[in-house]
């Protein structure tokens, strides 16, 4: 072979190399980018979860979730005599509510008590303003409760527990539930997983995303 | 050199010297209802192996230790923490979403901006009080976190 052809077979082949390597990391990098965003949660069951319930909010008015179709909705599950995680979730929804600014106009932020029996309306009142102005307190019978606790597939129950104010401590999961408008679900989160203005970001991608389709 | 060394050791003796307990970043939730349980939380390093045997503070009738274990079906149970082990020189953390110290029975609601003593027992070293600055109910640390 003459010399300028072995150059160029050299120049083609490293150029091959060179190629394949920079796009196995593109491919790398991308599934990286796109396992980052959206956040990836595993869920089995998710088309089971759906937003549908009979509840009153803190002003007194009895609500379903179609008082809030056509918008989408940021749930959380908890109850007032909960120290510590309740009001660090709420203080996170709060954080993203705040970094969503004006797309926090197509989300509704739901505080969903599942101790009906003490967190009456005029404690839910208190309660959530304590957090966000645009955060709503839903409460009802525990009856009604239970029945949207079902459709969210959230787990609640009550421990006895003498030490503990009226006897009982609540056990229950911790999700914030995004779900779409409409009811059904889109996405579950834990608050500390990622910072508020993250999350928000997040959403608002989900938003824009459907907004497109 | 030897001058310098001689001065950083014996600045360094009282230290050695004596058993440390070291508290840091105290901090309590501000309570929307007086009738409803507020946090505490804070960092506790102890150059010795001792135990937290009970906590106490004037603002409220109790105050439980208590850890929060999250099963594999995502649901958070708080437990109970009756003595709290701190091996040498490890610190021991009270953080929101984690171990945290629950204020019952308080005699008042808790406000943003007081301050309120908060006394640890511990088995070894005794009692030790430290001032507990209230944060907002938003708050997630104090400032800077």
């Amino acid at each position: 072979m003459a010399p300028a052809r072995t150059r160029i077979l050299r120049i083609v082949l490293w150029g091959s190399v060179a190629l394949l390597s920079a796009s196995l990391g593109g491919a790398f990098l991308l599934r990286e980018y796109a396992s980052r965003q959206p956040h990836n949660v595993q869920v089995s069951g998710e088309a089971l979860v759906r937003s549908k319930f009979s509840l009153v909010d803190h002003r007194g008015r009895a609500v379903t979730e179609v008082d809030f179709s056509g918008r989408w909705q940021l749930v959380f599950f908890g109850f007032t005599h909960c120290p510590d995680i309740c009001p660090t979730t709420l203080a996170y929804m709060a954080g993203v509510l705040d970094s969503l600014g004006e797309r926090a106009d197509s989300v509704a932020p739901l505080f969903i008590t599942v101790d009906p029996v003490r967190d009456t309306v005029d404690v839910m009142a208190e309660y959530v303003s304590a957090f966000h102005p645009r955060l709503v307190g839903l409460t009802g019978s525990p009856e009604q409760v239970a029945a949207a606790a079902q459709e969210f597939k959230v787990y609640f129950e009550q421990r006895e527990d003498t030490a503990a104010p009226n006897g009982y401590l609540m056990a229950h999961s911790g999700y914030i539930y995004l779900m779409r408008p409409g009811g059904r679900f889109e996405a579950v989160f834990r608050e500390g997983d990622q910072p508020p203005e993250a999350l928000a970001e997040e959403i608002q991608m989900r938003i824009a995303k459907d907004d497109r389709q | 050199m030897k001058l310098l060394a001689g001065m950083i050791l014996a600045a360094a003796l009282p230290y050695a010297a004596r058993a440390e307990v070291a508290v840091t970043d105290p901090w309590a939730r501000a309570s929307i209802l007086a009738s409803r349980p507020a946090a505490a939380y804070l960092t506790l390093t102890s150059d010795r192996a001792d135990r937290v045997i009970g906590v106490t503070t004037p603002v409220a009738g109790q105050v439980m230790m208590h850890g929060v274990e999250t099963d594999g079906a995502g649901v958070s149970r708080m437990v109970p923490v009756d003595a709290l082990e701190l091996a040498p020189g490890v610190p021991v953390t009270f953080a929101p979403g984690d171990m945290h110290l629950m204020l019952m029975d308080l005699s008042r609601k808790l406000e943003e901006g007081e301050h309120f003593p908060l006394t640890l027992v511990l088995e070894t070293a005794g009692e030790l009080t430290v001032d507990v600055p209230v944060l907002g109910p938003g708050a997630t640390g104090p400032a800077g976190e």
